[in-house]
């Protein structure tokens, strides 16, 4: 065994990979239940990829298959029902986990000098995840589905001068069609996964080129023994590893729950008008993107007035599309001395906490039907997400920090 | 470790609880797939009543006649009308062309039906035909306006000449205790074959069918869940003890 590893480390760096990622790379040892959601995001990415390999195996992406062939692996194929509910399930535990590890990155301060890059890798992530997960939600050709991605699509076209023609280049078509379900297929299932696997590569390497950030927001690496060991370091393997094992347990007894006993989660999970047929003769009553798009899909409806003579839903989609855009630059908007929380003063504390309620809100008032009263409270709600961002450099300069202690407070 | 699990507890918390309510008031039932002879029953009723305009083409003969335990010979014999396989998906003959002129519609596909619009809707809609002359088939619905179906099992229920209570609180017997399961109806402009409460028990187990119909693992699928988190709370016993021996060393 041990000449098999010496013949394969002497052709391949394959000791030094698993020392300098794993058996040697010293993460603060004060982690808390908050950075479980890395790997668990890691955990949900090898559920889709392999859930997701075998059902390409009987689905069928064409307009006139599509919708029998999901039934036909909910009915006819082995496991088939388990292999589509895990990957469904998989798609908003992934989008829950990845909100919780991007909270996680706002509280401690992850994305500040040095780790901006780390962020940016994670926000393309982001980014990307929300274009493989609308691109699959066309797949089952389910009426929501279908009007779903009508809307995403015709949002496009809001753009002026180009915008017709480039919502007639993605669907390539004059509507949704069968050759739009080809392409997203195509898309979701070979051109975005690569790109996806990619990003998790650079986010991992970056972050382990400079090391974890920790709740105290303290850099461990000032701080060493006599061997060049952080003081407050651990190995991740085995500390970490058997950590997130325990965290995987936890997370899969939630998951399950919901795979065996609730894989429509009462319409959040699987919409109720996704059991018929995409039928581009007939519009739903009532249009709700899933439920992980709903904030921004809030502050889009949010936007109600013409200005400079483009109309209200061009500014709603800047609105939606600034709202994640603001989010690349947010490592340049925090002028903080400290990076944790825990040590900004309460003016971050308050910020944090508004933009929090305000985006959770907005995903609800994104599920619901507008109405003259939630309109109001959405733009309102819209307007604290923002001035998160933009009062950022000044709220976080002038408050008073608390002194960060030298060592970690475990 | 508590802090943990209630962590990840409140992870999934914002996703609990937010179903969309529908408009009209329903009346609502909790199906139970484990009861045979109600599914059974409400098959044989699917098959004579409904099966001439709706198909259930998603599904196959055969695992019906497997899941609700009725023999294969027996099914062929009295549940296939249209000389089709056991092996075969659900349709029927109807000419979706035709069957347009007829209706104004298709009459849609009811494989999913209970999952798309609810299994209180369906018992409730199966219930709500009353006689109305203004519509073109004589009837409407209390819980879907100015539907274009007509009231197939009026032999059976006879025609009710007022708008049906769906949706109204049951009744509770003061002195028994017992629930009042009374019909709907309130008063017949026909009578049928069944009496109210006949028919509420004949359309439950058609909705049970259908209920059946849209989700047929349900049963299967959850007695494998409780093995499925019997095994990972027996591993998280050991992952939990593992990381407590690893992190005796980390002071």
């Amino acid at each position: 065994m041990q000449k098999l590893l010496n013949w394969v480390d002497e052709r391949l760096p394959v000791v030094d990979a698993w020392n300098k990622h794993l058996a040697k790379y010293y993460a603060p040892k004060n982690f808390n239940v908050w950075y479980f959601f890395g790997s668990l995001a890691m955990l949900v990415l090898v559920n889709q990829l392999v859930t997701g390999v075998w059902l390409t195996m009987s689905y069928n992406p064409t307009g006139e298959g599509a919708f029998a062939s999901v039934e036909y692996i909910m009915r006819d194929v082995q496991w088939g029902w388990l292999l589509r509910y895990l990957h469904s399930t998989g798609a908003s535990a992934f989008f829950i986990v990845v909100y919780l590890h991007m909270f996680r990155g706002l509280m401690y301060g992850s994305y500040q000098k040095p780790r901006e890059l780390i962020w940016l890798f994670g926000m393309l992530i982001y980014l990307v995840l929300m274009a493989e997960a609308f691109m699959g939600y066309l797949l089952p050709w389910g009426q929501m589905s279908y009007w779903g991605a009508q809307v995403i699509v015709n949002l496009f076209g809001a753009i002026p001068v180009i915008g017709e023609d480039l919502s007639l280049w993605i669907r390539g078509d004059y509507l949704i069609s069968g050759i739009t379900l080809n392409r997203f297929f195509a898309l979701h299932v070979v051109a975005l996964p690569i790109v996806l696997l990619g990003l998790v590569v650079l986010h991992i390497l970056a972050l382990h080129e400079v090391g974890s950030n920790n709740p105290d927001g303290i850099d461990i690496k000032k701080n060493k023994d006599e061997n060049g060991i952080p003081k407050d370091g651990i190995p991740f393997h085995p500390y970490y590893s058997v950590h997130d094992l325990v965290g995987v347990a936890v997370f899969f007894f939630i998951f399950f729950i919901v795979v065996f006993f609730f894989p429509e989660m009462g319409g959040l999970f699987i919409e109720k008008p996704n059991f018929e047929p995409a039928n581009a003769l007939k519009t739903p009553e009532h249009i709700a993107p899933v439920w992980y798009f709903t904030p921004f899909y809030a502050m889009l409806r949010a936007v109600t007035v013409d200005l400079f003579g483009l109309s209200a839903k061009f500014w709603g989609v800047v609105v939606m599309g600034g709202a994640i855009a603001i989010l690349f630059v947010l490592p340049w908007l925090d002028r903080s001395p400290v990076r944790s929380i825990r040590y900004k003063g309460w003016l971050s504390k308050i910020a944090l906490a508004l933009f929090t309620v305000s985006f959770v809100i907005l995903g609800y008032l994104g599920l619901v039907p507008a109405t003259e009263g939630r309109t109001t409270l959405a733009q309102i709600l819209t307007v604290v997400y923002f001035l998160y961002f933009i009062l950022m450099p000044f709220y976080t300069r002038m408050e008073k920090t608390k002194p960060v202690p030298e060592r970690v407070t475990g | 470790m508590r802090k943990l699990i209630f962590g990840l507890f409140i992870a999934f918390l914002p996703v609990l609880g937010l179903a969309a309510g529908a408009g009209v008031p329903l009346d609502h039932i909790e199906t139970d797939h484990t009861d045979k002879a109600s599914l059974q029953r409400g098959a044989a009723m699917f098959t004579n009543y409904c099966m001439g305009c709706h198909s259930m083409e998603y599904a196959r003969y055969k695992r019906v006649a497997e899941d609700l335990e009725i023999p294969v010979e027996l099914y062929e014999e009295n549940l296939i009308f249209t000389g089709a396989q056991i092996g075969e998906l659900m349709k029927n003959s109807m000419n979706k062309d035709m069957a347009a002129d007829w209706f104004g519609a298709p009459p849609p596909d009811l494989t999913l039906e209970s999952r798309l619009r609810g299994e209180s809707w369906v018992y409730s809609y199966l219930r709500g035909f009353y006689k109305d002359d203004s519509r073109p088939l004589g009837v409407n619905n209390v819980v879907f306006d100015k539907v274009g179906m007509p009231h197939v099992l009026v032999d059976l229920q006879g025609l009710c000449a007022v708008e049906p209570n769906i949706g109204k609180k049951a009744s509770v017997e003061p002195l028994s205790g017992n629930i009042n399961h009374s019909s709907a109806c309130p008063e017949y402009a026909t009578e049928g074959s069944m009496t109210g409460a006949e028919f509420d028990r004949a359309m439950y187990d058609l909705t049970n069918f259908m209920s059946y119909m849209a989700d047929p693992i349900k049963v299967e699928r959850e007695r494998l869940g409780i093995f499925v988190l019997i095994f990972v709370a027996i591993f998280f016993v050991f992952a939990y003890l593992l990381n407590r021996e690893y992190w005796k060393d980390v002071h």
